[in-house]
């Protein structure tokens, strides 16, 4: 170990840097700046510039461990930044209009958007327990705030109240399970954690599994699998509609970066013992999903579930303990991500003055009016059930294959069963547009930063569906090399 | 000498003290002290491991803990003065604009 932190590490972090940095500019220039919609083009330009550094390193630095031991930039946690890249553009670019609809228009959503990115960032990149921890408040405390944006509505700050008193009973959970599995092994570090275990044979020791019990749960709440999805729905739908479709990604997708890291990496050889923990949690997500999202009325909520049962499907390729499945659950993750945003950028476009549409019968003829929005709501629906040639039917097919390669062919055909049964909330959606008369006249609030988000979100599902092996060898590659 | 284990069972009963309270308590303010309780029992047993341990990781994260600790409690309150403003109470039954 050298005695001191080098240049090279200080490089290893230069893409989180560029983020915070231009976070702190856009604040700054919030005092100055009236037209709020040049604060979200300078964070896209600060993301821009944190992608291009996170690229020139990936071919510069190969994976190495920066900050003795605590940083490291490999392919998996280069290609969870590249989704919170994604996920951060793809918000700012839907979000500019909404927000002056609902007169909620500060300059600090973009640079907490971005503030929040960055600690997702830094958990990809743990190494280390007390890195994580700090990603991971990082990116909560950033989005505690991001919820209760609209202050003058009761709902946002009721949906702020919640999401921040069951996250801080989260990391409480996940501090304790922390504090438990560095007394029994010594170290936080991922690395070491495993060489203890392995070194001391301690992997049956009860109070070793309670503590991994403690880290899951936490790691439970944060990407919402029953039972601690308590919070998801009403979040959810109090939270400003932009910032519900950034947390239906982001922190889920840095959940599930920090949940493949510490079990594959610190707790591998207690895999017997995290499968029989997170087996029943799967199972229990996908149902609770897809059953409760049946008697949904406000689409906020419907799409919440929708993302509670999702979680359960990527779960189903971490259970295989293996780095196909855990490749099919990065892969399910990026197409997660393009089709959700998509679908919560067409409920932005429903909401204009004095109309809130959330209600799923604000859908009600809408191919009429505007069959090219139908269109896309029609491919991003079809995409959430499962249905070829959308790129969500690639994702579920790997994720479901996975599972069955390593020989756990009835949480398949479960989970095959529970798609099936959500295909009827998505497709109500496309038989109340297609099937049903207009109530009355539907206006669209379009801007030419949400016609960017819509065409690439739209594009890319297509085109991954018809195309997915380009993905999927990207994903494996990364994640091997 | 104190021995670690009482330092460990002192912690468990404060984290348990601190999840029964949230759980159980209908107030928002106290299920709040109960969150500080159950991050103080955590920084209770990471000290004690880190003086058995004889290793400084633990204690660095205790000061880690402390600064989130309050970080959080900042935003926390801030959080509960914007509901307060527009619903003036802090009864957890009250809160139900959103049903869960």
């Amino acid at each position: 170990m050298d005695a001191g932190i080098t240049l090279m590490d200080v490089r290893a972090f230069v893409p989180e840097l560029t983020l915070i940095c231009a976070g702190l500019m856009v604040m700054l220039l919030d005092l100055v700046v009236k037209k709020k919609g040049i604060l979200a083009a300078v964070g896209i330009a600060g993301t821009l510039a944190s992608m291009y550094a996170t690229y020139k390193l990936f071919g510069f630095i190969a994976p190495q461990n920066a900050f003795f031991g605590m940083f490291v930039l490999d392919g998996y946690s280069n290609f969870f930044k590249l989704i919170f890249y994604l996920n951060i553009i793809l918000t700012m670019c839907i979000s500019v209009k909404y927000l002056e609809i609902e007169k909620a228009s500060f300059g600090e959503y973009y640079a907490l958007l971005m503030f929040a990115t960055s600690g997702m960032m830094i958990m990809a990149s743990a190494a280390d327990l007390i890195i994580l921890y700090l990603g991971l408040e990082l990116m909560a405390l950033s989005t505690y705030i991001l919820a209760g944006l609209m202050r003058k509505q009761p709902r946002s700050n009721e949906a702020a109240l919640k999401y921040f008193f069951l996250g801080a009973f989260s990391s409480g959970f996940l501090l304790y399970g922390i504090s438990l599995t560095y007394g029994m092994t010594g170290s936080t570090n991922l690395a070491e954690i495993a060489q203890a275990i392995h070194m001391t044979n301690i992997a049956g020791n009860p109070i070793m599994y309670l503590g991994l019990i403690f880290i899951l749960v936490a790691f439970g709440f944060k990407i919402a699998l029953a039972p601690f999805h308590m919070w998801a729905p009403d979040v959810y739908e109090g939270a400003p509609t932009s910032v519900t479709a950034f947390m239906s990604v982001g922190p889920k997708a840095a959940g599930f970066a920090v949940m493949g890291r510490v079990l594959f990496d610190a707790f591998g050889a207690m895999q017997v013992q995290w499968t029989t923990v997170l087996i029943p949690l799967a199972l229990l997500t996908i149902a609770v999903g897809s059953i409760t999202a049946l008697s949904q009325t406000n689409i906020k909520r419907m799409l919440a579930y929708s993302s509670v049962a999702h979680a359960g499907y990527m779960l189903l390729g971490i259970i295989t303990g293996t780095v196909d499945g855990l490749t099919s659950t990065v892969n399910y993750l990026m197409i997660y991500t393009f089709m959700n945003i998509g679908a919560f950028s067409i409920v932005i476009m429903l909401r204009r003055e004095g109309f809130q549409g959330e209600n799923i019968e604000d859908y009600m003829g809408l191919s009429k009016s505007h069959p090219l929005a139908s269109a896309l709501m029609l491919v991003f629906m079809f995409s959430l059930t499962g249905i070829p040639p959308t790129a969500g039917f690639m994702g579920k097919f790997y994720v479901i294959m996975e599972t069955i390669n390593a020989g756990y062919t009835y949480l398949a055909v479960i989970a095959v069963i529970f798609s099936a049964i959500s295909a009827f909330f998505y497709l109500r959606i496309v038989v109340y547009m297609y099937m049903k008369d207009p109530k009355d006249e539907v206006v669209l609030s379009n801007s030419p930063s949400m016609t960017i988000a819509l065409a690439v979100t739209g594009v890319m599902v297509l085109v991954l569906g018809i195309f997915p092996s380009f993905l999927l060898n990207l994903v494996r590659s990364s994640i091997l090399g | 000498m104190v021995p670690l284990n009482w330092y460990i069972m002192l912690s468990a009963v404060m984290f348990s003290i601190g999840v029964f309270g949230f759980l159980a308590r209908r107030n928002l303010i106290v299920m709040f002290i109960s969150l500080e309780l159950m991050l103080n029992s955590v920084n209770i047993s990471l000290i004690a491991f880190s003086h058995y341990l004889q290793s400084m990781n633990g204690q660095i994260l205790v000061f880690f803990v402390i600064v989130v600790a309050a970080a959080e409690a900042a935003i926390g309150l801030a959080i509960l003065i914007a509901y307060y403003k527009n619903n003036p109470t802090i009864k957890v039954d009250e809160i139900n604009l959103l049903k869960g």
